[in-house]
C-alpha cells in the first residue's frame, strides 16, 4: 500500500453561519441540509470523491455533534479508507497551549502534523458553504502543468457584483498579478471561489511564518495570498465554468435549492456521472396520496404527501397532509406539515411541526424569506408572517 | 442465544421464471427500491443476527452486485458478517436441487458455526418480523425446530402449499403439502424456520443418507414429527408471499395501502436496508400529475402516474398516462405513452405514443432491456 499521499484535502468547515440565524443554531453551517436529500458539506466532500481524492481533514469547531456524527467513518463518500480517508479535526489541547481556531489559516496550521503524516506533495483547501460540481484533479492537473506555487478556481461574476467577492486579475497566463477582497472599484470579474492547491512545501513556510506574525489575522485571503503575491511567488488562476454558489445567507441558501427546479435545472444534480453522496437513513420510497398535487418541486425518499406542493424542496422523511399548500419552499427532513397548512416561501428546519390551518410565510409583506426553526410546534392556527425568523429559543419571531 | 441466518436464494426461481431469467429470485426487485432478500436480511440483522450465509446456485451475479459486502446491512465484520456460498459440488453438471441437498453443499460452513440456532428463510417473504421474539419462543419451548407459519386462504390452484396443525401447546402435529383445489384457510409454512444447528446437521445427514431427494418439510420434520420437538409460531402481520407473476403484482400493489406501508417500513428501529445508489431526489416537472402511487428515487416525472409503483432512476416522460402499472429500475417512458397493467421489467425503453396494457390477473410484462 501507498505510504503517501499525492494530494491531502482541508476542508474548513468551522464557521459559525451566524448569517443562517436559526439554521445553524444547533449545526454547523456545513451540515445544514440542501436539496431534499444532501447536506452542504455532500458537495466538497463527494467533489473529493469524485476528484480520486480520498484523504480529507474536516476541520471543526462550532456545534460539531452533527457533523461528527453525518461524517462519521466517510463510508458513503467512500472514505473509510485503510490509509487516508476522512478524518474531522477539531481544536485540541497541546502541551503548552490549547488554541481555537483563530482564522483559516490558524486552523490549518494547527493540523500541519495531520498533514505530514501523508508527505502530500499539494494540499487542496475548501471550504464547506459551496453548492457545485468540480473536477479537483483537473485543477491539479492545471496546477502541475503551470509549476505553481498555488492556483486558485476562479469564477467570472457579473460585473455589478464583483465588488461583493475577492477579485483576482490575470494575465494571459493565468498568472494572477492581483488580489482584492471585495474591492469598490474591481479591476476584473474573476471572483475567488475559495478553493485553492498549494504546493505543501511552500504553504507549510507561509503558515509557520503567518503564524509568527503577530499582526496577522490568519486568514488565507487576507494573509496567505497577499504574502505570497507580495514575495512573487507563483500564483495562476484556474478558471471554472459550471455552477457555483456560496451558500452562507438564507437568500443565497433558498436561491440554490430553488435552481435544482424546472425542466433544466441551473444546478443538474440528475447527472448519474457526478452523483452527490450522502449518508443515508433507509428511507422507503416516497407516497403520493390521492389528494396530491405536486409541480415542479423535488421530494427525497420516505416522504408522504397527499397535500399540494408547487416550486418546492422536500426532504426526506416529511408528511404533508391533505389540504396543505406548499409553494417555493425549502422543507428540511422529517418535517410534518399537518391539514390545511399553508406554506410559502420559507425554509422549514429538521423535524418541526405545522399544525392545521397554520400559514406560515404567506401574510404580510411579501418577498422576504420566512425561515422556521429545528423542533419547533407551531400550533394549530398560528400565522407567521412573510419574512419572519421563528425561534423559540431564541424569544420565538423575529 | 446466538444465531446464525440462512437464506436459499435460488429455491422458488422457477415460480416466476419473467423475473429470474435473469436474476435469482433473491435479487428480484420490489417496492420501488428493493430486492427480495433485503426483506429477509434486513429481519435477520434487526433481530440481531451478526453473521448471514447466502446459499447460491445459478445467476447470482446480480445478486452478489446488490449485496456486495453487505456493509448496507451492517454485515462487514471481523466476526461474522455476510457469507455468499456459491454452489458445491464435486460433479458441475450435478448441482443441488433440493433445499435439503443445498444445506448439504455448505455442510461445512454449519459445522463451523459456533452459533446454537440457525434460521433458514427462503427469499421470496416479504415482511418486517421480529425474528428474535421467534428465538426467545423457541428457546423457551426447547424446541428442536420452530416453524413459521401464516394464517391465509389460499387460492392458487396450481400452487403446492404446505400447511401445519398444531394443538393447544403450539406443538406441530401434521404436516402435509397439496395444491388447493378450492379456496381453502390453511397455517401456511412460510419456509422461514428456527432451528438448533446441531439437530439441523444431523437430520440433513440422516436424511439424505436414506432418501437424496428428501423434502424438509415432510420428510426432515414429517417423519420426525414425535421423535424431535417442533413447534409453530404463528405471524400475525403482514406478510407477502411471492409465488408467481400475479402474485407479485398483487403484492407490490398492496404496498399503496397505508397500514401495509407503516408495517413493512415505518416499524422504529427496524428499517428494510438496501444497496444505496446515491440517486438524486425524485423530480415532479410541470406536466406531472401523480396520484396513489409509490415512488423511489432518482426519476423525473413530467406525465400522469396513478396507482403504480415507480423504482429508481425512472423517466416519465410529458403527457404520459401510467395506471395500475410497476415500472423497474431506470426504465425510459418517453412521451406520450399510455400504459395499465404493465410491468417494465430494468432498463426497459418505451418510445413516444405506444399504448400497452395488461389486466390485473394477467399483467403484461416487458423484459430486461426490451425496446418498443
Amino acid at each position: 500500500m501507498l505510504t503517501k499521499k499525492e494530494c491531502v484535502a482541508m476542508l474548513l468547515a468551522g464557521g459559525q453561519g451566524s448569517r443562517l440565524y436559526a439554521l445553524t443554531n444547533q449545526v454547523a453551517k456545513p451540515a445544514v441540509e440542501f436539496g431534499a436529500k444532501n447536506r452542504i458539506i455532500d458537495f466538497p466532500l463527494s467533489n473529493c470523491t469524485n476528484s480520486g481524492i480520498d484523504t480529507v481533514g474536516v476541520l471543526t469547531q462550532y456545534q460539531p455533534l452533527v457533523l461528527n456524527e453525518y461524517i462519521g467513518n466517510g463510508q458513503p463518500w467512500d472514505m473509510d479508507r485503510t490509509f487516508g480517508g476522512v478524518h474531522v479535526l477539531p481544536p485540541y489541547q497541546g502541551k503548552k497551549k490549547s488554541d481555537w481556531y483563530k482564522g483559516t489559516a490558524n486552523a490549518i496550521y494547527q493540523n500541519l502534523s495531520f498533514i505530514d503524516r501523508y508527505q502530500p506533495e499539494y494540499v487542496l483547501i475548501l471550504s464547506g458553504d459551496h453548492i457545485y460540481k468540480m473536477d479537483y484533479d483537473a485543477m491539479l492537473q492545471d496546477h502541475k502543468k503551470n509549476n505553481a506555487d498555488c492556483t486558485i478556481a476562479v469564477l467570472p461574476v457579473p460585473m455589478e457584483e464583483a465588488s461583493r467577492f475577492g477579485i483576482m486579475s490575470m494575465n494571459a497566463e493565468n498568472r494572477i498579478t492581483e488580489f482584492e477582497e471585495k474591492p469598490k472599484q474591481p479591476k476584473s470579474n474573476l471572483a475567488s471561489m475559495g478553493i485553492y492547491i498549494f504546493t505543501y512545501s511552500v504553504l507549510k513556510q507561509y503558515l509557520i511564518d503567518d503564524e509568527n506574525d503577530p499582526n496577522s489575522e490568519n486568514d488565507f485571503g487576507k494573509n496567505i495570498i497577499v504574502n505570497m503575491l507580495k514575495d512573487g511567488k507563483k500564483l495562476c488562476g484556474h478558471r471554472f465554468e459550471g455552477y457555483w454558489k456560496d451558500v452562507g445567507t438564507i437568500k443565497s441558501l433558498w436561491e440554490a435549492n430553488m435552481d435544482l427546479l424546472g425542466e433544466k435545472p441551473n444546478f443538474d444534480i440528475f447527472d448519474t456521472k457526478q452523483k452527490i453522496y450522502a449518508r443515508n437513513a433507509g428511507d422507503p420510497p416516497q407516497y403520493v396520496g390521492a389528494n396530491a398535487c405536486i409541480q415542479n418541486s423535488i421530494i427525497g425518499s420516505g416522504v408522504e404527501i397527499d397535500g399540494t406542493v408547487i416550486n418546492s424542496v422536500i426532504g426526506s422523511g416529511v408528511k404533508i397532509e391533505e389540504g396543505a399548500i406548499v409553494r417555493d419552499s425549502v422543507i428540511f427532513s422529517n418535517v410534518v406539515i399537518k391539514k390545511n397548512a399553508m406554506v410559502e416561501l420559507t425554509i422549514i428546519d429538521e423535524e418541526t411541526e405545522i399544525g392545521c390551518n397554520a400559514v406560515v410565510g404567506a401574510t404580510g409583506k411579501k418577498g422576504d424569506i420566512c425561515v422556521v426553526a429545528r423542533n419547533e410546534k407551531i400550533a394549530d392556527n398560528t400565522v407567521i408572517p412573510a419574512g419572519t425568523m421563528y425561534d423559540s429559543l431564541n424569544g420565538g419571531a423575529k | 442465544m446466538k444465531a446464525v441466518g440462512i437464506i436459499l436464494s435460488n429455491i422458488h426461481d422457477k415460480n416466476i421464471p419473467e423475473l429470474t431469467k435473469v436474476r435469482s429470485i433473491a435479487s428480484v426487485p420490489y417496492g420501488g427500491r428493493y430486492r427480495l432478500i433485503d426483506f429477509t436480511l434486513s429481519n435477520m440483522v434487526n433481530s440481531g443476527i451478526t453473521k448471514v450465509g447466502v446459499i447460491t446456485k445459478s445467476n447470482y451475479q446480480s445478486l452478489m452486485d446488490h449485496v456486495g459486502s453487505g456493509k448496507e446491512w451492517d454485515l462487514v465484520r471481523k466476526n461474522g458478517g455476510l457469507f455468499i456460498l456459491p454452489p458445491f459440488s464435486d460433479n458441475s453438471d450435478n448441482l443441488y436441487e433440493t433445499r435439503l441437498q443445498a444445506l448439504n453443499g455448505v455442510m461445512n460452513f454449519l459445522e463451523r458455526c459456533e452459533e446454537e440456532i440457525v434460521v433458514l428463510s427462503d427469499s421470496n417473504i416479504v415482511c418486517n418480523m421480529d425474528l428474535d421474539a421467534v428465538i426467545q419462543k423457541h428457546v423457551d419451548a426447547k424446541a428442536d425446530i420452530t416453524c413459521i407459519y401464516k394464517k391465509m386462504t389460499v387460492c392458487d390452484t396450481s400452487y403446492t402449499v404446505t400447511s401445519i396443525k398444531v394443538d393447544a401447546d403450539d406443538n406441530v402435529v401434521d404436516i402435509a403439502s397439496a395444491k388447493p383445489s378450492e379456496c381453502t384457510e390453511v397455517n401456511a409454512v412460510v419456509n422461514l424456520w428456527v432451528i438448533n444447528r446441531t439437530m439441523l446437521i444431523a437430520l440433513i445427514k440422516d436424511t439424505l443418507s436414506r432418501e437424496p431427494k428428501a423434502d424438509f418439510n415432510l420428510d426432515v420434520i414429517g417423519k420426525n414429527l414425535g421423535k424431535i420437538k417442533v413447534i409453530g409460531y404463528e405471524f400475525d402481520g403482514y406478510l407477502a408471499w411471492i409465488t408467481s407473476l400475479a402474485k407479485y403484482y398483487e403484492c407490490n400493489m398492496e404496498l399503496l395501502e397505508k397500514d401495509v406501508r407503516d408495517e413493512l417500513f415505518n416499524k422504529k428501529y427496524k428499517a428494510i436496508y438496501t444497496k444505496v445508489k446515491d440517486s438524486a431526489p425524485t423530480s415532479y416537472r410541470s406536466g406531472a400529475k401523480v396520484k396513489n402511487s409509490f415512488i423511489a428515487d432518482g426519476c423525473v416525472i413530467d406525465g400522469i402516474v396513478e396507482n403504480s409503483i415507480i423504482s429508481r432512476g425512472v423517466t416519465i416522460g410529458r403527457g404520459c398516462v401510467i395506471k395500475n402499472s410497476i415500472i423497474l429500475q431506470d426504465s425510459i417512458i418517453m412521451d406520450n405513452v399510455n400504459l395499465n397493467c404493465v410491468i417494465t421489467d430494468k432498463d426497459v425503453v418505451i418510445s413516444s405514443g405506444k399504448v400497452l396494457s395488461g389486466c390485473e390477473e394477467m399483467p403484461f410484462f416487458l423484459g430486461k432491456g426490451t425496446r418498443v
